[in-house]
């Protein structure tokens, strides 16, 4: 901002006479710089904006041969070369849903530990050791969730869902399956615990905005503390925190290598979280190295569906970030 | 005292209290565990194949002998060029941002593409790469393409922390030195990258880390090389990949070079962003 002035000055300066050269050689310089730098500007766009056209034009084939059914239909044979994607689709949204069920909680909770609960010195630490989980990458969650949490899953977890809320009418359908261990529900939980470092850091970085004289306000009208961050932290940081889940579900989305160790890669449309299914992610990692054709054109297109479905989920995030630092910086 | 009676209002009020905050405890403590139990894990089953034939020899047949040698310089080529791509462009396209674009409406859509393209699934990366240049170049795969479907990671990273850090140097330094009549050009060059430098620093080093953990990118790209490869135009080992296939397989000796594989890159990708980290001034945590 400060610098639209100042250039303004030198554009004006080659008016004054004593080094008409060297100035028309700054100038000229200054120029370049500027060109050189707004054309790498370019490239960013650019590469979006190509990405998404890329996969678009590579799916074409598949669109043209399959039709809407490639996205209504749950067929999904390469071998008689039938692509109806509805299986990866579901199987996308469901994992992404369990993740979020699991990891907003959590990361609420955490957030709330990290501004208000913990005493000070804890804070630091506790914050830094959360956000490690986030450099940690993911096919090595990827490789734990298979080595360590299917056996888990096996022995513990899926029998107990099976017995207990898979006897319920309705949602039981949910919880009833084989004792395999892979499937939607394990990379729904494996991915929970990859966005939490997101989220809690967004939730965290937002309720510090928060007012200290808000706060002691209401602890002054002898609101608790739980009530505090309830009806005042929340409310006045809403929309950053739905913006910050919303980055958590982009992320929980476009995730490749942790759920395709874990879901269990089957094709086949399931109610139940306990059976194997796929992702987009995961089944563009495992089968695209050997299809051809259609099989890969198909492919490109589900990667395209991906990238628009996390563009509008990630716009929509920032959106909502966007609209509390607003209020902040007014 | 009257009001903490079980029943009254005030006692109800203090429970929830309790119990919200036990549960926000409890939150942070799993947070932790979970952490501690990836670490864990990593360390006891990593920790049994690190020995120096990790370094010294490349990745074997099933059922033999052999290290990573292949895939770590294949790691470490091809996030290296990566780098010199990126982080290049990220630094041009932030500093138009911070100096040039300002709070024009252009400039706000472009930090807006880059924030979605810095947390795009990086497999749409490798297939927007796979069809830019393998599909183009008749379906061969090469270290180049690895490369660059990582630049594309490293460029958002570097182009969002320039910009920050950018904006972050006082508007006092820029105006002294244009007011001396120095060209802009060597206003950015000379005093603002200084004054920036830790933090472009930091940017870049945070994109290395998160480069060199990637496997979904390089799956189409760079796809993967059994044996010692140094040729750029063709197919190229990297840490994650070999990790990819060999965590999968049955054999028990791949299974172990994938866990050591695994040790050795989270130790590298936290020393990184540890590295990154400190370089960074501490901001002040306190509004108000």
């Amino acid at each position: 901002m400060n610098a639209i002035p100042a250039s303004a000055a030198l554009q004006a300066a080659p008016a004054a006479p004593p080094r008409p050269g060297r100035d028309r050689r700054d100038a000229r310089a200054d120029r370049w710089f500027r060109r050189v730098l707004a054309a790498t500007v370019a490239v960013v766009l650019l590469a979006l904006a190509s990405a998404a056209l890329s996969m678009l034009w590579g799916g074409r084939e598949a669109l043209q041969s399959q039709g809407l059914g490639f996205f209504l239909s749950a067929d999904w044979n390469p071998v008689e070369n039938r692509y109806g994607a509805l299986a990866p689709i579901a199987g996308t949204l469901a994992t992404a849903f369990v993740a979020m069920a699991l990891a907003v909680p959590l990361s609420f909770g955490i957030a709330v530990f990290l501004t208000e609960v913990a005493p000070r010195w804890v804070r630091g630490p506790v914050g830094s050791a959360i956000e490690l989980l986030a450099a940690i990458p993911s096919i090595i969650y990827g490789m734990w969730g298979l080595f360590v949490l299917v056996p888990v899953m096996t022995a513990h977890v899926t029998p107990w869902l099976n017995a207990h809320l898979g006897t319920l009418p309705g949602v039981g359908l949910l919880f009833r399956g084989p004792p395999l261990g892979i499937g939607v529900l394990t990379a729904g939980l494996v991915l929970a615990i990859m966005v939490v470092p997101f989220i809690t850091a967004v939730m965290r970085e937002v309720f510090l905005t928060v007012p200290a004289r808000l706060k002691e306000s209401a602890h002054a009208l002898g609101a608790t503390r739980w009530e505090v961050c309830r009806d005042v932290v929340l409310p006045y940081t809403r929309s950053a925190v739905i913006g910050g889940i919303f980055l958590g579900l982009g992320r929980a989305l476009g995730e490749t290598m942790a759920v395709a160790f874990v879901v269990g890669n089957s094709v086949r449309l399931t109610p139940s979280l306990l059976e194997p299914g796929t992702t987009i992610a995961a089944l563009i990692a495992n089968d695209f190295g050997e299809a051809t054709q259609t099989y890969r054109s198909a492919l490109l297109l589900l990667g395209f569906v991906l990238f628009a479905v996390t563009f509008v989920v990630l716009a929509l995030a920032r959106l909502m970030l966007a609209r509390l630092a607003r209020r902040e910086g007014a | 005292m009257n009001g903490l009676a079980p029943g009254t209002l005030l006692w109800r009020r203090q429970l929830t209290n309790a119990l919200a905050l036990a549960a926000s405890c409890l939150a942070a403590v799993i947070g932790l565990a979970l952490l501690a139990w990836i670490l864990w894990t990593l360390v006891s089953k990593g920790l049994a194949g690190l020995d120096w034939t990790l370094f010294t020899r490349d990745t074997p047949p099933p059922m033999a002998e052999g290290g990573l040698r292949n895939a770590l310089y294949g790691s470490a080529v091809m996030c290296g060029l990566a780098i010199l791509v990126g982080a290049p462009l990220g630094v041009a396209a932030g500093t138009w941002l911070a100096e040039y674009g300002g709070q024009r409406r252009i400039a706000i859509v472009v930090r807006f593409v880059n924030d979605i393209l810095l947390s795009a699934p990086s497999i749409v990366l490798g297939l927007f790469v796979y069809t830019l240049l393998v599909m183009h170049g008749g379906g061969r795969f090469s270290a180049y393409a690895g490369a660059l479907a990582l630049a594309f990671i490293v460029l958002p990273v570097v182009l969002r922390t320039t910009d920050e850090r950018l904006r972050l140097v006082p508007a006092q330094m820029r105006e002294a030195a244009l007011s001396l009549g120095v060209p802009q050009w060597k206003v950015v060059v000379q005093v603002l990258y200084r004054s920036a430098s830790a933090g472009i620093v930091t940017g870049i080093l945070l994109a290395l880390a998160r480069i060199s953990g990637e496997t979904a990118p390089l799956l189409f790209t760079a796809f993967g090389n059994l044996y010692w490869n140094s040729d750029l135009a063709r197919p190229m080992a990297s840490v994650p990949v070999v990790m990819y296939q060999f965590a999968g397989s049955p054999y028990a000796n791949w299974q172990a070079l994938a866990w050591a594989g695994a040790l050795v890159l989270a130790a590298f990708v936290l020393l990184t962003s540890l590295v990154a980290r400190a370089l960074l001034p501490r901001r002040g945590l306190i509004h108000d």
